[in-house]
């Protein structure tokens, strides 16, 4: 029987080896996107829209004279399916790689050392990965969880009068690593702002919280509340907010809980009306480059598809792939037309520089030293229908969280 | 495995107890060995080994997950967290006294057993169903004890870098290294069950299973045995987290969840209750069933979808012909993997004669 499986092993071999023989003017972009498993609710808008990018880049010809092409595999949030999904994609030859979950992120950083390939972990993973040195192949290349809570508190300091001294805020959080990632960099703040805080976790899967809205509404009644929740759980939140009679317009979602989804899923855009939401990429329709990807749609006579609407996880896609595309084309540049290596779009990554795609995205500044590029944020509020604009990108307390990055060794 | 023999000639128990019960049993065994420890690591590429690796973990974890459901009778759905329990003592071990792989495994291990016989108290009341919510609120505990404690978590992400293991001074990178090097531990595990079921605790332990009542009456301690049976399972659940541990570079529980507990159980009952190869088979069908699922879906899929659609099926349809072909296995033969295996034997030990 074991002979058999090998027999089988050699025979997918021989049909892998057909497939992953590459043309001379192509580079591999990979990615692992989840359309099944716990977090399908993003995976089915934030998959295709990667394609759809790289269709786009294509479509006006490629990078620098290279055409894109692609890897998708579904992990179903597995660790062993994704590491199994690595290897695969590290043998087609991708040159960079997406990674899709903050335990993945995890398992694949030491590989990903070994095999030279970049990989980037937009707005989950490690936070601590923002320090290049530490961390050389493995990119946040957006607001890491410690951004995001400093980007959280500054946003409040600002909406209770300049002050958080003697203010009440609660933190209320998805009970698992990704979860507790931010109280650490909560903790400092707080003493450095005098600021009052207390956290209530959501035990997962997270669609049960009345017991601690009704604590935070009735018996603690705090000045603000911090969500970061995942999957079906932020909505859950709005409701139970809404049903305890807590005004939503004192709530910060941070990134995992401020898509369209949880908005609808809550029960519409008048249910969540107030809430303000955490964005590591620009939300909404105003931005140049989805035109183009409607207008190349057009072109071919077809719609564009309904996963744009959910533009919060459809720009973060964007983001992402955006990113990984400029990353190569500066590779291509540097190694002077010669097809990159994924040690060369490691390079590429770190000479990202206000690269902000008409708006979409904050002006980051990778270096060797900060893949995270500065840790921006953007606050948008739910108004009338839709996510208004608040602030403009905006750091919250960078060196509090470069003190965090550099006490993670 | 692949001898025929032409009847039963036994006459001793020592016989009856041997680990290779004809010449050509050894023959194969070494067949075998070449095969896996020499030929595949010269010829496969590096993603074939990768998935080998992994299957080698599973089969670690599977063997000893049968040990207690398939010939001890005791339903355990908390082996994911006895694999953390394991995880984390290594990379505690590691990380804090820079303990070797041959100090680690065995460590991580014996916590895991400690532990074990401990969540296996409850074994001694109750039975079936029972246990499984028993053992359930293990799996919960010790999740939550990981997530919440950092002096075990290792701080708020809950997981704890480890370098790769060193033999002699090199340190065991590639994926052909770290092959043998699970290798190694999956012979092990392998002569080690076979060895421990024909013992005196492994017949005891059948005996517990079939009738526990029976077997206490015949002079075999209920208690100890179960305990034993706990403790051992979750010994070998000890070494293959750390084994994950190493192969991945990092401990972190969200890797030993609820449902890689209920993906070893089902590999167990797969692949056979109460039998070696069926571990075996079991481990090698679950985790090898997504990716020749996916692998179909890629190959023939182009010619009925178009591309943009696969892209969206394939995730979607490989879950439904992952539970399909379970169903279709288990209707086929209830017994599992090893008991098809059997039967396709037992046919041509007598064909073309069967009459």
């Amino acid at each position: 029987m074991r002979s058999a499986s090998t027999a089988v092993l050699v025979a997918v071999g021989l049909c892998f080896a057909g497939a992953a023989t590459a043309q001379e003017k192509e580079v591999l972009i990979a990615w692992q996107c989840d359309r099944t498993g716990p977090t399908q609710i993003v995976g089915v808008v934030y998959c295709p829209a990667i394609q759809d990018y790289i269709d786009l880049i294509n479509s006006k010809g490629g990078v620098e004279g290279y055409k894109i092409k692609s890897s998708e595999l579904d992990n179903e949030y597995k660790v062993p399916q994704a590491v199994e999904e690595y290897e695969r994609q590290k043998q087609m030859g991708a040159v960079s790689m997406m990674i899709y979950g903050t335990p993945q992120a995890q398992a694949l950083n030491q590989k990903l050392v070994e095999d030279k390939i970049p990989g980037t972990s937009p707005g989950f993973g490690i936070s601590a990965s923002a320090d290049g040195t530490r961390f050389p192949y493995l990119f946040p290349i957006a607001a890491t969880y410690w951004s995001q809570a400093a980007g959280a508190i500054q946003f409040i300091k600002e909406k209770l009068g300049g002050s958080l001294k003697g203010k009440k805020i609660a933190y209320v959080y998805y009970d698992n690593p990704a979860g507790h990632e931010p109280l650490p960099v909560l903790e400092d703040l707080q003493k450095i702002e005098g600021f009052e805080m207390r956290s209530f976790a959501v035990p997962p899967p997270g669609v049960e919280m009345g017991a601690q809205v009704l604590d935070i509404a009735q018996r603690y009644r705090p000045d603000f509340v911090i969500n970061h929740l995942f999957g079906r759980s932020p909505s859950v939140a709005v409701k139970e907010y809404k049903r305890a009679g807590y005004p939503l317009s004192k709530v910060i979602g941070l990134v995992w809980a401020s898509a369209e989804a949880d908005i609808l899923a809550a029960g519409g855009w008048a249910v969540a009306e107030g809430y303000h939401t955490l964005q590591f990429a620009g939300a909404g329709d105003d931005y140049p480059i989805r035109q183009e990807i409607k207008a190349m749609y057009k072109a071919q006579g077809k719609e564009p598809p309904k996963g744009m609407d959910d533009t919060v996880i459809y720009n973060r896609a964007i983001l992402n792939t955006a990113l990984h595309v400029e990353a190569i084309r500066n590779a291509i540049k540097a190694t002077g037309g010669r097809k990159p290596t994924g040690e060369d779009v490691k390079k590429g990554f770190e000479q990202i520089h206000d690269f902000t795609l008409g708006g979409l995205f904050p002006p980051l500044k990778i270096t060797p030293e900060d893949h995270e590029g500065g840790g921006w944020v953007q606050i948008f509020q739910v108004k009338g229908g839709k996510f208004v604009k608040e602030t403009d990108w905006f750091r919250g307390y960078p060196e509090v969280v470069a003190a965090a990055v550099k006490k993670a060794e | 495995m692949f001898h025929r023999e032409s009847g039963v000639f036994k006459t001793s128990y020592a016989a009856d107890m041997a680990l290779y019960p004809l010449p050509i049993t050894k023959w194969a065994a070494a067949a075998f060995a070449g095969l896996f420890i020499v030929l595949a690591p010269l010829t496969l590429g590096e993603y074939y080994i990768s998935i080998l690796d992994l299957i080698l973990i599973a089969v670690v974890g599977a063997l000893g997950l049968n040990i207690l459901v398939g010939y001890t009778g005791q339903i355990s759905i908390g082996h994911g967290a006895f694999m953390s329990v394991g995880a984390y003592t290594a990379a505690n071990l590691v990380v804090h006294l820079h303990a070797p792989f041959w100090v680690t495994i065995p460590a991580g291990g014996l916590m895991a057993a400690l532990i074990g016989a401990v969540v296996g108290i409850p074994s001694l009341r109750i039975k079936g169903i029972y246990l499984a919510i028993a053992t359930l609120a293990a799996q919960l505990i010790i999740e939550w004890t990981i997530n919440h404690v950092p002096a075990i978590s290792g701080g708020v992400q809950a997981s704890i870098q480890v370098p790769r293991p060193s033999l002699f001074g090199t340190q065991l990178k590639s994926q052909t290294q770290l092959y043998l090097f699970l290798m190694a531990f999956a012979v092990l595990a392998i002569v080690a069950t076979s060895n421990l079921v024909r013992s005196r605790i492994g017949r005891a332990f059948v005996a517990v299973r079939d009738q526990d009542i029976a077997a206490e009456i015949i002079g075999i301690n209920t208690f100890r045995y179960k305990l034993w049976a706990f403790a051992i399972s979750s010994f070998y659940a000890g070494v293959t987290g750390v084994l994950y541990t190493y192969y991945l570079g990092i401990a972190n529980y969200e890797q030993f969840q609820i449902n890689v507990s209920i993906d070893y159980l089902a590999m167990v009952i797969i692949g056979g209750l109460g039998s070696i190869l069926g571990s075996i088979l079991g481990a090698i069908f679950v985790t090898l069933l997504p990716i020749a699922t996916r692998w179909f879906l890629e190959s023939f899929g182009g010619l009925i979808f178009s591309q943009a659609d696969l892209a969206n099926i394939i995730p979607n349809l490989r879950l439904i012909l992952f539970g399909g072909l379970i169903i279709f296995f288990l209707v086929v033969e209830p017994e599992g993997l090893n008991r098809l295996w059997r039967n396709i034997r037992n046919y041509f030990r007598v064909w073309p004669f069967s009459y």
